[in-house]
Protein backbone atom coordinates (compact mmCIF):
# COMPACT_ATOMS: atom_id res chain seq x y z
CA UNK A 1 0.00 0.00 0.00
CA UNK A 2 1.33 3.37 -0.94
CA UNK A 3 0.48 6.47 1.08
CA UNK A 4 1.85 8.92 -1.43
CA UNK A 5 -0.11 12.17 -1.52
CA UNK A 6 -0.77 13.94 -4.77
CA UNK A 7 -1.36 17.68 -4.81
CA UNK A 8 -4.86 18.91 -5.49
CA UNK A 9 -5.62 20.41 -8.87
CA UNK A 10 -5.73 24.19 -8.92
CA UNK A 11 -9.15 25.83 -8.98
CA UNK A 12 -10.70 25.70 -12.44
CA UNK A 13 -13.70 24.74 -14.49
CA UNK A 14 -14.30 21.06 -14.80
CA UNK A 15 -16.62 19.19 -17.09
CA UNK A 16 -16.96 15.97 -18.93
CA UNK A 17 -13.62 15.38 -20.69
CA UNK A 18 -12.04 18.74 -19.96
CA UNK A 19 -10.53 20.82 -17.20
CA UNK A 20 -9.76 24.48 -17.67
CA UNK A 21 -7.57 26.64 -15.46
CA UNK A 22 -5.02 29.38 -15.94
CA UNK A 23 -1.52 28.61 -17.19
CA UNK A 24 0.01 30.56 -14.29
CA UNK A 25 -1.56 28.23 -11.78
CA UNK A 26 -0.44 25.06 -13.54
CA UNK A 27 3.11 26.30 -13.96
CA UNK A 28 3.19 27.60 -10.38
CA UNK A 29 1.99 24.25 -9.07
CA UNK A 30 4.65 22.37 -11.00
CA UNK A 31 7.45 24.77 -10.12
CA UNK A 32 6.65 24.92 -6.44
CA UNK A 33 7.06 21.16 -6.11
CA UNK A 34 10.29 20.89 -8.04
CA UNK A 35 12.43 23.76 -6.77
CA UNK A 36 16.13 23.13 -7.13
CA UNK A 37 17.88 24.88 -4.27
CA UNK A 38 21.44 26.15 -4.38
CA UNK A 39 22.79 25.95 -0.83
CA UNK A 40 25.14 28.84 -0.14
CA UNK A 41 26.16 27.58 3.28
CA UNK A 42 28.90 29.49 5.07
CA UNK A 43 28.46 28.58 8.72
CA UNK A 44 26.31 26.94 11.40
CA UNK A 45 23.00 27.52 9.56
CA UNK A 46 24.55 25.36 6.85
CA UNK A 47 24.93 22.56 9.41
CA UNK A 48 21.23 22.87 10.20
CA UNK A 49 20.54 22.66 6.50
CA UNK A 50 22.54 19.44 6.33
CA UNK A 51 20.23 18.07 9.02
CA UNK A 52 17.29 19.32 6.96
CA UNK A 53 18.57 17.39 3.97
CA UNK A 54 19.10 14.27 6.07
CA UNK A 55 16.72 11.35 6.33
CA UNK A 56 15.01 12.56 9.52
CA UNK A 57 13.66 15.84 8.11
CA UNK A 58 14.04 14.79 4.47
CA UNK A 59 13.93 17.97 2.44
CA UNK A 60 13.34 15.78 -0.60
CA UNK A 61 9.71 15.35 0.45
CA UNK A 62 9.03 18.81 -0.94
CA UNK A 63 10.46 18.21 -4.37
CA UNK A 64 13.92 19.48 -3.52
CA UNK A 65 15.74 16.19 -3.50
CA UNK A 66 18.12 17.49 -6.10
CA UNK A 67 20.38 20.26 -4.87
CA UNK A 68 21.93 22.27 -7.64
CA UNK A 69 25.51 23.26 -7.03
CA UNK A 70 25.50 25.16 -10.29
CA UNK A 71 23.67 28.48 -10.07
CA UNK A 72 22.64 28.18 -13.71
CA UNK A 73 20.28 25.30 -12.97
CA UNK A 74 19.05 26.49 -9.59
CA UNK A 75 15.68 28.08 -8.84
CA UNK A 76 16.18 28.95 -5.19
CA UNK A 77 19.25 30.51 -3.60
CA UNK A 78 19.45 29.51 0.05
CA UNK A 79 21.91 31.77 1.86
CA UNK A 80 22.76 30.18 5.18
CA UNK A 81 25.35 31.85 7.35
CA UNK A 82 27.43 34.95 7.85
CA UNK A 83 28.35 36.81 4.68
CA UNK A 84 31.55 38.79 5.14
CA UNK A 85 31.88 41.88 2.98
CA UNK A 86 34.75 40.21 1.19
CA UNK A 87 32.32 37.42 0.25
CA UNK A 88 29.55 39.70 -0.99
CA UNK A 89 30.75 40.05 -4.62
CA UNK A 90 30.84 36.24 -4.81
CA UNK A 91 27.27 35.95 -3.51
CA UNK A 92 26.09 38.61 -5.92
CA UNK A 93 27.74 36.87 -8.84
CA UNK A 94 26.09 33.58 -7.88
CA UNK A 95 22.73 35.39 -7.85
CA UNK A 96 23.41 36.98 -11.23
CA UNK A 97 24.30 33.61 -12.73
CA UNK A 98 20.94 32.15 -11.78
CA UNK A 99 18.29 32.17 -14.50
CA UNK A 100 14.89 33.79 -13.99
CA UNK A 101 12.63 32.98 -12.29
CA UNK A 102 14.78 32.86 -9.18
CA UNK A 103 13.99 33.09 -5.51
CA UNK A 104 16.15 33.84 -2.49
CA UNK A 105 15.74 32.72 1.10
CA UNK A 106 17.89 34.18 3.88
CA UNK A 107 18.29 31.51 6.55
CA UNK A 108 19.30 32.63 10.04
CA UNK A 109 20.08 35.87 11.79
CA UNK A 110 23.41 36.51 10.03
CA UNK A 111 22.08 36.28 6.49
CA UNK A 112 18.98 38.28 7.46
CA UNK A 113 20.52 41.13 9.46
CA UNK A 114 24.15 40.43 10.26
CA UNK A 115 23.16 38.71 13.50
CA UNK A 116 25.63 39.06 16.32
CA UNK A 117 28.30 40.24 13.88
CA UNK A 118 27.64 43.98 14.07
CA UNK A 119 31.10 44.77 12.75
CA UNK A 120 32.85 46.53 9.91
CA UNK A 121 33.78 43.34 8.10
CA UNK A 122 30.36 41.66 7.90
CA UNK A 123 27.46 42.41 5.58
CA UNK A 124 24.47 43.55 7.67
CA UNK A 125 21.99 41.31 5.89
CA UNK A 126 22.22 39.99 2.34
CA UNK A 127 19.36 42.30 1.32
CA UNK A 128 22.01 45.01 1.05
CA UNK A 129 23.19 43.37 -2.17
CA UNK A 130 20.44 41.05 -3.50
CA UNK A 131 16.64 40.95 -3.14
CA UNK A 132 15.32 38.43 -0.61
CA UNK A 133 11.92 36.69 -0.74
CA UNK A 134 11.77 34.96 2.65
CA UNK A 135 13.70 35.47 5.90
CA UNK A 136 14.02 32.62 8.39
CA UNK A 137 14.82 33.83 11.91
CA UNK A 138 16.93 31.85 14.35
CA UNK A 139 20.53 31.48 15.40
CA UNK A 140 20.64 28.95 13.91
CA UNK A 141 17.03 28.08 12.98
CA UNK A 142 15.95 24.50 13.56
CA UNK A 143 15.28 22.35 10.50
CA UNK A 144 11.55 22.81 11.09
CA UNK A 145 12.01 26.55 10.68
CA UNK A 146 13.96 26.07 7.46
CA UNK A 147 11.20 23.79 6.16
CA UNK A 148 8.61 26.41 7.17
CA UNK A 149 10.54 29.09 5.30
CA UNK A 150 10.72 26.80 2.30
CA UNK A 151 6.96 26.33 2.53
CA UNK A 152 6.58 30.11 2.36
CA UNK A 153 8.73 30.12 -0.78
CA UNK A 154 6.53 27.40 -2.27
CA UNK A 155 3.46 29.56 -1.62
CA UNK A 156 5.15 32.50 -3.38
CA UNK A 157 6.06 30.31 -6.33
CA UNK A 158 2.55 28.87 -6.54
CA UNK A 159 0.86 32.27 -6.58
CA UNK A 160 3.31 34.23 -8.68
CA UNK A 161 1.92 35.81 -11.82
CA UNK A 162 3.61 34.74 -15.03
CA UNK A 163 4.07 38.40 -15.90
CA UNK A 164 5.70 39.47 -12.64
CA UNK A 165 9.28 39.09 -13.84
CA UNK A 166 8.54 41.31 -16.85
CA UNK A 167 6.85 44.06 -14.88
CA UNK A 168 8.33 47.52 -14.50
CA UNK A 169 8.02 47.20 -10.75
CA UNK A 170 10.24 44.11 -10.75
CA UNK A 171 12.78 45.75 -13.05
CA UNK A 172 12.89 48.81 -10.82
CA UNK A 173 13.41 46.60 -7.80
CA UNK A 174 16.38 44.90 -9.51
CA UNK A 175 17.71 48.26 -10.64
CA UNK A 176 17.68 49.46 -7.03
CA UNK A 177 20.22 46.68 -6.37
CA UNK A 178 22.24 47.75 -9.39
CA UNK A 179 21.28 44.65 -11.38
CA UNK A 180 20.79 45.17 -15.16
CA UNK B 1 70.62 20.83 27.87
CA UNK B 2 69.18 22.88 30.70
CA UNK B 3 66.27 25.30 30.64
CA UNK B 4 66.90 28.98 31.25
CA UNK B 5 65.02 31.55 33.34
CA UNK B 6 63.71 35.02 32.60
CA UNK B 7 66.58 36.48 34.63
CA UNK B 8 69.15 34.68 32.48
CA UNK B 9 67.53 36.15 29.36
CA UNK B 10 67.46 39.70 30.74
CA UNK B 11 71.12 39.51 31.74
CA UNK B 12 71.98 38.21 28.31
CA UNK B 13 70.06 40.99 26.52
CA UNK B 14 71.29 43.72 28.88
CA UNK B 15 74.88 42.68 28.33
CA UNK B 16 74.46 42.79 24.57
CA UNK B 17 72.17 45.78 24.00
CA UNK B 18 72.47 47.80 27.24
CA UNK B 19 70.04 50.70 27.51
CA UNK B 20 68.24 49.73 24.29
CA UNK B 21 66.33 47.22 26.43
CA UNK B 22 63.71 49.02 28.54
CA UNK B 23 60.42 48.45 30.31
CA UNK B 24 61.26 44.93 31.48
CA UNK B 25 58.21 43.30 33.03
CA UNK B 26 56.87 39.82 33.71
CA UNK B 27 53.06 39.86 33.43
CA UNK B 28 51.77 36.34 34.17
CA UNK B 29 55.39 35.14 34.09
CA UNK B 30 55.88 36.06 30.43
CA UNK B 31 59.06 38.09 30.07
CA UNK B 32 58.25 41.32 28.24
CA UNK B 33 60.51 44.19 27.26
CA UNK B 34 60.57 47.18 24.95
CA UNK B 35 63.17 48.14 22.43
CA UNK B 36 63.52 50.57 19.55
CA UNK B 37 62.95 50.10 15.86
CA UNK B 38 66.56 50.80 14.86
CA UNK B 39 67.77 47.68 16.71
CA UNK B 40 64.67 45.44 16.62
CA UNK B 41 65.97 43.17 13.89
CA UNK B 42 69.34 42.86 15.66
CA UNK B 43 67.54 41.99 18.91
CA UNK B 44 65.37 39.37 17.18
CA UNK B 45 68.37 37.95 15.34
CA UNK B 46 70.33 37.77 18.59
CA UNK B 47 67.47 35.98 20.36
CA UNK B 48 67.10 33.58 17.44
CA UNK B 49 70.74 32.73 16.89
CA UNK B 50 72.22 32.98 20.38
CA UNK B 51 72.90 29.47 21.66
CA UNK B 52 71.67 30.24 25.17
CA UNK B 53 68.36 31.87 24.22
CA UNK B 54 67.67 29.84 21.09
CA UNK B 55 64.32 31.52 20.29
CA UNK B 56 63.88 29.61 17.06
CA UNK B 57 60.12 30.02 16.65
CA UNK B 58 58.24 33.21 15.81
CA UNK B 59 54.82 32.71 17.40
CA UNK B 60 53.15 35.95 16.36
CA UNK B 61 53.50 39.52 15.21
CA UNK B 62 50.70 41.91 16.03
CA UNK B 63 50.17 45.51 17.12
CA UNK B 64 48.31 47.65 19.65
CA UNK B 65 47.08 51.17 19.01
CA UNK B 66 47.42 53.73 21.83
CA UNK B 67 45.61 56.83 20.50
CA UNK B 68 46.17 58.83 23.71
CA UNK B 69 49.94 58.39 23.29
CA UNK B 70 49.82 58.75 19.47
CA UNK B 71 51.69 55.47 19.32
CA UNK B 72 51.39 52.01 17.88
CA UNK B 73 53.13 49.15 19.63
CA UNK B 74 54.35 46.37 17.36
CA UNK B 75 54.48 43.17 19.41
CA UNK B 76 56.63 40.12 18.67
CA UNK B 77 56.10 36.81 20.44
CA UNK B 78 59.04 34.40 20.34
CA UNK B 79 59.26 30.84 21.60
CA UNK B 80 62.28 28.70 22.27
CA UNK B 81 61.30 25.14 21.42
CA UNK B 82 64.63 23.96 22.81
CA UNK B 83 64.75 25.90 26.09
CA UNK B 84 60.99 25.82 26.69
CA UNK B 85 60.59 29.55 27.26
CA UNK B 86 58.68 32.36 25.65
CA UNK B 87 59.38 36.07 25.34
CA UNK B 88 57.48 39.15 24.20
CA UNK B 89 59.15 42.12 22.51
CA UNK B 90 57.41 45.48 22.02
CA UNK B 91 58.46 48.34 19.79
CA UNK B 92 56.63 51.66 20.07
CA UNK B 93 56.40 53.65 16.85
CA UNK B 94 54.58 56.88 16.04
CA UNK B 95 51.06 56.44 14.65
CA UNK B 96 51.62 58.95 11.84
CA UNK B 97 54.85 57.33 10.65
CA UNK B 98 54.22 53.64 11.33
CA UNK B 99 57.27 52.10 9.73
CA UNK B 100 59.48 49.30 11.05
CA UNK B 101 61.99 46.95 9.38
CA UNK B 102 60.62 43.61 8.27
CA UNK B 103 61.34 40.40 10.15
CA UNK B 104 60.98 38.29 7.00
CA UNK B 105 64.77 38.34 6.76
CA UNK B 106 64.82 36.12 9.87
CA UNK B 107 61.61 34.06 9.61
CA UNK B 108 59.69 33.35 6.40
CA UNK B 109 56.60 32.97 8.58
CA UNK B 110 56.74 36.69 9.36
CA UNK B 111 55.44 37.35 5.85
CA UNK B 112 51.74 36.73 6.52
CA UNK B 113 51.92 38.01 10.10
CA UNK B 114 53.25 41.34 8.86
CA UNK B 115 50.67 41.47 6.11
CA UNK B 116 47.96 40.99 8.74
CA UNK B 117 49.45 43.70 10.97
CA UNK B 118 49.60 46.00 7.96
CA UNK B 119 46.02 45.14 7.04
CA UNK B 120 44.57 45.94 10.45
CA UNK B 121 46.92 48.62 11.82
CA UNK B 122 48.58 50.14 8.76
CA UNK B 123 52.08 49.35 10.01
CA UNK B 124 54.45 49.49 7.04
CA UNK B 125 57.13 46.83 7.25
CA UNK B 126 60.07 48.15 5.24
CA UNK B 127 61.65 45.51 3.03
CA UNK B 128 58.62 43.19 3.12
CA UNK B 129 58.45 41.31 -0.21
CA UNK B 130 54.67 41.65 -0.74
CA UNK B 131 53.01 44.04 1.68
CA UNK B 132 49.29 44.04 0.79
CA UNK B 133 46.03 43.25 2.58
CA UNK B 134 45.55 39.62 3.57
CA UNK B 135 42.19 39.33 5.37
CA UNK B 136 40.05 42.38 4.68
CA UNK B 137 38.60 43.10 1.27
CA UNK B 138 40.95 44.95 -1.06
CA UNK B 139 38.53 47.88 -1.48
CA UNK B 140 38.65 48.74 2.22
CA UNK B 141 40.36 52.11 2.47
CA UNK B 142 41.04 52.13 6.22
CA UNK B 143 43.01 50.04 8.69
CA UNK B 144 40.06 49.02 10.85
CA UNK B 145 41.75 48.20 14.16
CA UNK B 146 43.02 51.75 14.57
CA UNK B 147 40.82 53.18 17.26
CA UNK B 148 39.55 56.21 15.34
CA UNK B 149 37.41 53.83 13.23
CA UNK B 150 34.13 52.52 14.63
CA UNK B 151 33.95 48.80 15.24
CA UNK B 152 30.28 48.58 14.30
CA UNK B 153 28.84 48.81 10.82
CA UNK B 154 26.91 52.07 10.21
CA UNK B 155 24.36 50.25 8.00
CA UNK B 156 22.96 48.29 10.92
CA UNK B 157 19.28 49.23 11.32
CA UNK B 158 17.76 46.83 13.84
CA UNK B 159 19.76 48.13 16.81
CA UNK B 160 18.59 51.74 16.65
CA UNK B 161 17.45 53.12 20.00
CA UNK B 162 13.96 53.98 18.73
CA UNK B 163 13.15 50.27 18.40
CA UNK B 164 13.84 49.82 22.11
CA UNK B 165 12.03 52.92 23.40
CA UNK B 166 15.30 54.69 24.28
Amino acid sequence: MSDINIVDAPPGIEGSGFFATSLDKVIGLARSHSLWPLPFATSCCGIEFMATMGSHYDFGRFGSERLSFSPRQADLLMVMGTIAKKMSPVLKQVYLQMAEPRWVIAVGACASSGGIFDTYSVLQGIDEIIPVDVYVPGCPPRPEAILDGFGKIQELVKNESGRRRHSDQYKQMLASYGIE
Amino acid sequence: MTDITNNDLIELLGGKFGNKITGVNEPYGLLTFETTKDVIIEVLQFLKENEVANMNFLTDITAVHYPEKNQIAVVYHLHSMVKRIRIRVKVFIHEHTPTIPTATVLWKSANWMERETYDFFGVKFEGHPDLRRILNMDELNVHPMLKQYPLEDPNRVDKKDEYFGR
